[in-house]
């Protein structure tokens, strides 16, 4: 009870958040050590990144909405066209601001 | 094992670990990190709302340093923190940081030779931005490993300074949504992705990644769908080219 408890759940939660987090940062590129890389599991490994980025914005550009969707696909013209990625995210972001007022 | 060692310094040869690096590492990560500072902001006003203090928003910020887990422990919050919502808290800031361990191995072909000191270092300012950028560092040919910490520390830094200044100021930014700002970590990632495009071979386990990924989304709580399309698509893509090996 008292103040000295309640400081220790927040103290454990975080410190137990902190944990977990670095285990997860770490254990990955640990694991792999005892895991001999065999042609196959390299491409696994290259096939990685794309898939997971893939995974983190499909969500949001293919069932966020129209104007998601949209703003996506400006985005990805103007990083494909430009190659320049901060024009890119500017105008992404422009056309959802714009469009979630119209639509 | 002995065989795995040998792979791994032919792979290794060129890889180095200098403060050129780090800093490009920190130049390339600027306009992701200021994209990030609306987050940690709003994260900043929440954790405010939550009841945390201070204190509490510094510690967590700087030792946790992840924003998807972060936002959804303050969710969970309660002031005072009962002794059952510990457990909880934690098992989902697990759950949600487990893809970490995907993005980790993806960066063992560069980092095993390297010193472990330097190379767990690195792995705790490890998040999905300068993680990206350094994946497509080394796609790119470049083989400076520290280009991983340069940019880890740049996000650091502007992260507990964002949810910092979001706690201090609180109605800083009222409605992030209203101006679009949310939409930045997805312009993002898009812009990252057309850097990695490699050609058709991408097509298939892209597809199987976003269509997972989606209805993941849609069926499954929290940030599974991450892990779930990153695995399912990663996996197509592993069997697609042992596929063509053979056809050669």
């Amino acid at each position: 009870m008292g103040v000295i408890s309640m400081l220790s759940n927040t103290l454990i939660t975080i410190l137990g958040m902190a944990l977990v987090t670095y285990m997860a940062r770490a254990g990955g590129l640990w694991l792999m050590g005892f895991v001999k890389p065999s042609p196959r599991v390299e491409a696994w490994l290259k096939a990685i990144p794309g898939a997971v980025l893939v995974s983190l914005v499909a969500p949001t550009v293919l069932a966020g909405g129209l104007a998601e969707t949209l703003a996506a696909l400006a985005t990805v013209l103007v990083a494909a066209r430009t190659k320049k990625m901060f024009l890119a995210i500017v105008v992404g972001v422009g056309v959802v601001w714009a469009l979630r007022r119209v639509l | 094992m002995f065989e795995q060692e040998e792979q791994e310094r032919t792979m290794n040869e060129q890889v180095t670990w200098s403060w050129t690096g780090m800093v490009r590492g920190m130049r390339s990560t600027i306009p992701l990190a200021l994209g990030g500072l609306p987050d940690g902001i709003v994260w900043g006003v929440l954790a405010h709302q939550a009841g945390l203090s201070l204190g509490e928003v510094l510690l967590m910020s700087g030792l946790v340093c992840a924003g998807s887990a972060q936002f959804l422990a303050i969710k969970l919050w309660s002031v005072p923190l009962a002794a059952g919502a510990i457990l909880p808290i934690i098992g989902t800031t697990l759950v949600v940081n487990l893809r970490y361990l995907l993005l980790g191995a993806a960066l063992r072909p560069w980092f095993a030779r390297l010193h472990p000191m330097p190379t767990y270092l690195s792995l705790f300012f490890m998040s999905d931005e300068n993680w990206a950028l350094t994946m497509r560092e080394f796609t790119e040919g470049r083989r400076d490993a520290a280009f991983l910490l340069g940019g880890g520390l740049l996000l650091f830094v502007t992260w507990v300074s964002a949810t910092v200044i979001g706690k201090l100021v609180g109605l800083a930014i009222s409605d992030p949504v209203q101006w679009g700002l949310d939409f930045v970590f997805t312009a993002v990632f898009l812009t990252l992705l057309i850097g990695m495009w490699k050609g058709k071979s991408d097509l298939l386990p892209w597809a199987v990644a976003a269509v997972i990924a989606v209805g993941a989304a849609h069926l499954l709580p929290g940030s599974w769908y991450i892990l779930l399309g990153g695995l399912a698509g990663s996996l197509v893509g592993a069997i697609k080219s042992g596929g063509d090996k053979h056809v050669k």
